[in-house]
Formats: structure tokens, C-alpha cells, sequence
């Protein structure tokens, strides 16, 4: 209980600091990008939208100190401002309509990755030396190596422009109405495949080689050179008393993975043109809308570091070793 | 816990690998740390650096990754002499395959692919390479005191470490990029600030375990300043470890680098693999089917990082032959 109760203190932490960077970035930065902002929304906005604004990025004449506890008021309220590019719309508003499709797209591609790279370092490291062994790594290294966007770039040319099986962009077609029914989710996951593929080409070796690797040491121990005594079915000590011993590592690794699934997720989106909050991201900063930026940039933190303490709570359940000390 | 005696051949049945039991039983000899020996003032750091040096010319992996390194810097280097002129005028029509006159193809802007390609290595491998070091240097002043200092100075630099591991990377990187001015300089400082703290804990757990040797309490009995130690008697013994943090930098400088200029968010102005992409994926590339404008320079970024992969493949299995995991999930 008090493990649980420091880390959700260390998240905590965590979570301040985002915030106190994301207060500090605009106040504190060469170049002024504030009045950027402003040139660029002066024809949509209102006076006292205006003004709003300028409470936000403290261009008004209070103390730095009674603006950030404004601003930790605000953001704890939930309240992230207006967005620019999309006024008169609320930053939080905006993100919640898009939030959504990233979690699909992160969520699958994330949990493909996990559960068949897993699968295959256990089948790697059983067969030691064999051709799964042997012949994947190196290739799954190779693969990536390659940039997550170069590889998206290259599967939406290959498999969307010169073959057409799969649709270019959006997350649907254009033209159908979002509804729970077969035709409208088919539509959503022919969307989906290669997007989610090429996310899950570039993780499946980090994957694959950890869960070999630790593998190999857990083969090695006592219960399982007992278990074989035993005369245990192979597949039996494989998966009940190597793999899952093994797998406490990858469960901690789903949490880190979390975080860069995010970066993965945003370029890809980029390339396959794909709604989301990554999409939203470099949209907003290329109309220099700070307000959404930033409020995305709160939103993916707040997620990733929301997820690794789910991921912390179920560690603490798995490994009795962990409660220990 | 009772260890059961079994005769070993019974393992073998199963397809268990007999012939790895031996060292994975072997006790930590070969590991990591060469010097348990008590301190050696002078060029502690030489036997090390050596003995690695000539072990990753031996294998096979490392020549094959350290040689196609070779062949970019090559490359990088001799762009002027290869393709004369700036690469990113205009010579020819737009759009136009891969043919004798351009061998690369060109872009939608008429652009000769190849001489952006050639060119791109210098900016790409100069700023891989500088992010790769300044992060490793970071991580490791983090690590050093970390680990020496310990206390107070460790919980907070491992508290900071944290925090840095735990932000998401890309975004961070995106909205630091949009705040800062663009240009080569800004890249650089971004992506070390993004890029620093995985290898700081890696760092800092080896110091941890070289900090608690012998030779090191030595040092302090003996009054040697505490830089003198961090640097003179810990640093030397984590030169396999510092490698493969290096490497492991210098391939997220790359793809990184890309990845933010591939957005647009770096300098546009400047000729590198990333901006590359940037430009085929602006002028549509993908959409009239000009493979050639985009595969090239992917191609590098991939073989670059592939390479660099090798050799810090090949370190990882002269230094730690048990190859245990612990430090291939931290990547």
C-alpha cells in the first residue's frame, strides 16, 4: 500500500512538472510566439476573447506567482483555454473528439505488437539456435531501424496507391455517418490495418528480443530444470513456468511502450492523414494555436502517465517481490 | 531454496540449450567490469578501451555495421566533390524517374535526388552524432554524481531522470520545437533534452555497482577529489557500458531528427534525410507515385541506425555474454 501510495505521489510529480513547463514555455521562450498568435487570430477573435488569452499567457501585469496559481487552477478545473484555429471551440472539447481515435489506433497496434512479439521471443528462445531463432532478429532489427513515418509512407505506397487494397486517409469514409453497425466498423478497421501495421512492424523486435532474452536466463533457473525432472510436458514448462516468469519484465516495458506509442501514433497519423490527437498536435502548431497545443500536450502526459501507474498496480499484483521491499 | 541435483543430460530432452548452462553459471566473470583490481593512477582507462576495440574488430556484426558507417562518412564527407553545386537547385524537369543523367530520379521541383541524398548525410550523421554525444554526456554527468553523491543529490537527479523517462517523447519534442526558433542549433538542444534519460539510469545503475568496489572506497580513504574519482577511477571501468548508451543516443539523434523535420518543425532551409522526406511527403510524392523522391533517403536513416545497431549488438555480447535483458528493455 504505501509502494502504491509513492508512486502515485511520483506520477504526481511527474504530472507537475508537464504542467509547470507547459506555464513556463511561453513566458520564458525567445521569440515571442504569443504575438505571433495574436497577428495570426486578429481577424476571428473578439475583444474579450482577446483578453481571455491574454490572461492565459500572462500578458497582463499580475505577479508570475499569482498567474501560475491561476493557471494550476485552471488546468485542475479542466478549464484549457480556447482554441485558435477552431474558435470559438474549448481546447478540452476539441481533444475529446479525437482522443478517441488514437486510442484505437495506439491501443491496437500497441497490443498486437505486445501479445505476437511476446509470443515469438517465447518460441525463439525455446528453440535456441533455431530458424526463428536465428533468421528473425536480425531482420526485425533491420525493419526497425527504419523511421516509424518513413515505413508508414512507404506501406500507404505500396499497399494503398499501387495495389489499392487499402483506403489512403481518414479514419472512414468520407460521407458515412459514425454508427454502431457492421458496414460503418468494417469501413473503420479496413482504416485502421495499415496504420496500425506499420506501427506494429517497428515495435514487434524491441518486443520480441526482450522477451528472448529474458527467456533465456528464466530457462536456466532451478524450477524449471525441476519442472523437466518432473517430465512436465515441454509446452507446459514453457508457458507456465518459464514464459510467465518472463513476462514480468514485458509488463513493465508496456508501460514505457505507452509513452513512445504516443510519438509513434502522432507520425503516423501525420502520414496516413489519420484523425487524432497527433494529427491535432502538429495542426495546431502549424496555425500557432499555443492554447491546443499545449492542452494536448497535457492530455497525452496526463494519459501516458495515467497508464503506467494502472501498469505499476497490476506489477505490484503479479510480483509478490515487489510488495516486499 | 533447495537446489535439486539433476544430472545435466536430462535437460537436454527437453531442447533446453546445454551448452549456454555453463555460462550462465559462470559467476560474473566476464562481465562488465574488467578492474577489480585496486586503483591504477595512470591510464586506467587504455587496457579497457583497447581490449574492446580489438574484440568489436574481431566480430563479424561490428566490422560489417562499423564499415557501413564508414562507406556514410564517406559519403557525407565527399558531397561537395560527388555532387557539385547546391543540392537543392533546380536542374531539370520535375517528377522524372530514376534515369542515366539522374540516377536517383528528381523531385517534383526538379531537384536531383541523389545529390539531396549525398548531401543530406552531412547535416543528418553531424547532428545524429553531436545529439548522440551531448546526450550520453548529460546522462552521464547525471549518472556520475548520481551514483557517487548518493543520498539526497541521488534521489533527487533519479526523481528529474523519471520525470524526463516518463514525458512523452515526440510530443514534448514537438512542443518544444514549436516554441523555440527554428534552425540546426535548436534541433540539437531538443533533442538532447528529450534524449538523455534512459541512458542516465542506465549509466547510474553501473556506477552504482562499480561506486560499492573496493578501489573506488580506496580512492576516498585516500582523499582524491571527488571529480577525480568519478572520472578517473569509476568512468574507465564503464567504457562498454558508455558505448553502447552512446550508440544507442546516436540512433535516436538520427530518427529523431528526421522524425522532427519530417513535421516540418526543424529547418526547412537545410538539406538533410528528414527534410527530404518533408519535401516528398509536401509535394505529394506518395500520391503521383515518385517512389524514388522518398525511398533514398529513408534507406539511409534505416541503414545508418541499422549499422549503428550492429556494432552495439556485437558490444553487448562481447561484454556480457549471459546477454540478459535487463538492459535491452530500456532502449
Amino acid at each position: 500500500m504505501r509502494l502504491v501510495l509513492r508512486n502515485l505521489g511520483f506520477y504526481l510529480i511527474a504530472f507537475w512538472a508537464s504542467v509547470t513547463l507547459n506555464f513556463l514555455l511561453p513566458r520564458f521562450m525567445p521569440g515571442d510566439p504569443v504575438s505571433r498568435m495574436f497577428a495570426q487570430a486578429q481577424g476571428t477573435m473578439q475583444p474579450d476573447q482577446i483578453a481571455q488569452l491574454q490572461k492565459l499567457f500572462g500578458l497582463d501585469d499580475r505577479p508570475l506567482w499569482r498567474q501560475y496559481v491561476d493557471y494550476l487552477h485552471s488546468v485542475a478545473t479542466g478549464d484549457l483555454g480556447i482554441s485558435i484555429s477552431r474558435f470559438p471551440t474549448p481546447v478540452s472539447e476539441v481533444i475529446g473528439s479525437q482522443i478517441g481515435w488514437t486510442l484505437l489506433l495506439g491501443l491496437t497496434a500497441l497490443l498486437v505488437a505486445a501479445l505476437v512479439g511476446n509470443l515469438l521471443g517465447v518460441l525463439a528462445a525455446w528453440r535456441r539456435g533455431g530458424i526463428l531463432d536465428s533468421a528473425l532478429p536480425p531482420l526485425l532489427i533491420f525493419v526497425g531501424s527504419f523511421p516509424y513515418f518513413w515505413l508508414a509512407m512507404g506501406a500507404l505506397y505500396l499497399f494503398g496507391v499501387t495495389l489499392g487494397w487499402f483506403p489512403l486517409r481518414h479514419a472512414y469514409d468520407v460521407g458515412l455517418e459514425p454508427a454502431f453497425d457492421a458496414a460503418f466498423l468494417g469501413n473503420v478497421a479496413t482504416h485502421l490495418v495499415l496504420p496500425a501495421l506499420t506501427i506494429v512492424l517497428v515495435s514487434i523486435g524491441g518486443w520480441m528480443l526482450g522477451m528472448r532474452n529474458t527467456m533465456i536466463a528464466t530457462a536456466a533457473e532451478d524450477y524449471v530444470t525441476m519442472a523437466e525432472a518432473k517430465g512436465l510436458s515441454p509446452a507446459r514448462i514453457m508457458f507456465r513456468y518459464a514464459a510467465r516468469n518472463a513476462l514480468l519484465p514485458s509488463v513493465t516495458n508496456f508501460g514505457m511502450a505507452l509513452g513512445f506509442m504516443v510519438g509513434g501514433a502522432l507520425l503516423t497519423e501525420v502520414v496516413f492523414a489519420y484523425p487524432g490527437i497527433g494529427y491535432q498536435l502538429l495542426a495546431s502548431v502549424q496555425a500557432l494555436d499555443y492554447p491546443l497545443m499545449q492542452g494536448i500536450f497535457l492530455t497525452i502526459t496526463a494519459a501516458v502517465l495515467l497508464a503506467n501507474f494502472v501498469v505499476d498496480l497490476i506489477h505490484v499484483r503479479l510480483d509478490p517481490r515487489v510488495r516486499v521491499r | 531454496m533447495p537446489v535439486p541435483d539433476l544430472p545435466v543430460a536430462d535437460t537436454s530432452v527437453v531442447g533446453t540449450p546445454v551448452a549456454d548452462t555453463s555460462v550462465l553459471d559462470a559467476p560474473d566473470t566476464a562481465t562488465a567490469v574488467p578492474h577489480d583490481t585496486p586503483p591504477r593512477p595512470q591510464g586506467t582507462a587504455r587496457p579497457a578501451r583497447q581490449g574492446l576495440g580489438r574484440r568489436l574488430l574481431a566480430d563479424r556484426k561490428a566490422r560489417a555495421g562499423l564499415l557501413l558507417l564508414a562507406v556514410f562518412a564517406l559519403l557525407g564527407t565527399l558531397a561537395p566533390v560527388l555532387a557539385p553545386g547546391d543540392p537543392s537547385l533546380i536542374t531539370d524537369l520535375g517528377a522524372t524517374p530514376p534515369s542515366a543523367g539522374h540516377w536517383l530520379g528528381t523531385t517534383a521541383k526538379g531537384q536531383d535526388v541523389l545529390a539531396l541524398t549525398l548531401w543530406g548525410t552531412r547535416s543528418s550523421m553531424l547532428v545524429g552524432f553531436t545529439v548522440g554525444i551531448a546526450a550520453t554526456l548529460v546522462a552521464l554527468l547525471v549518472g556520475l554524481a548520481s551514483a557517487y553523491l548518493g543520498k539526497l543529490v541521488d534521489d533527487l537527479l533519479t526523481l528529474v531522470t523519471n520525470v524526463f523517462l516518463l514525458l512523452p517523447g515526440l510530443p514534448l519534442l514537438v512542443i518544444l520545437a514549436a516554441f523555440l526558433p527554428p534552425g540546426t542549433t535548436t534541433v540539437v538542444l531538443v533533442l538532447t533534452v528529450t534524449g538523455w534519460a534512459g541512458s542516465a539510469r542506465v549509466l547510474r545503475a553501473q556506477a552504482t555497482s562499480i561506486r560499492g568496489k573496493d578501489f573506488v572506497a580506496a580512492a576516498v580513504v585516500t582523499g582524491e577529489r571527488p571529480l577525480r574519482i568519478m572520472f578517473r577511477e569509476i568512468l574507465p571501468n564503464m567504457a562498454s557500458v558508455v558505448m553502447t548508451t552512446l550508440l544507442g543516443c546516436v540512433i535516436f539523434g538520427i530518427g529523431a531528427q528526421a522524425g522532427l523535420e519530417f513535421l516540418g518543425l526543424g529547418d526547412a532551409s537545410v538539406v538533410s534525410w528528414g527534410t527530404n522526406l518533408y519535401w516528398a511527403g509536401n509535394d505529394g510524392a506518395l500520391m503521383t507515385g515518385a517512389w524514388w523522391a522518398f525511398v533514398p533517403s529513408g534507406l539511409c536513416i534505416a541503414l545508418v541506425a541499422f549499422a549503428l545497431a550492429l556494432v552495439n549488438y556485437a558490444v553487448d555480447e562481447i561484454t556480457n555474454p549471459r546477454l540478459r535483458a535487463r538492459r535491452k528493455g530500456k532502449k
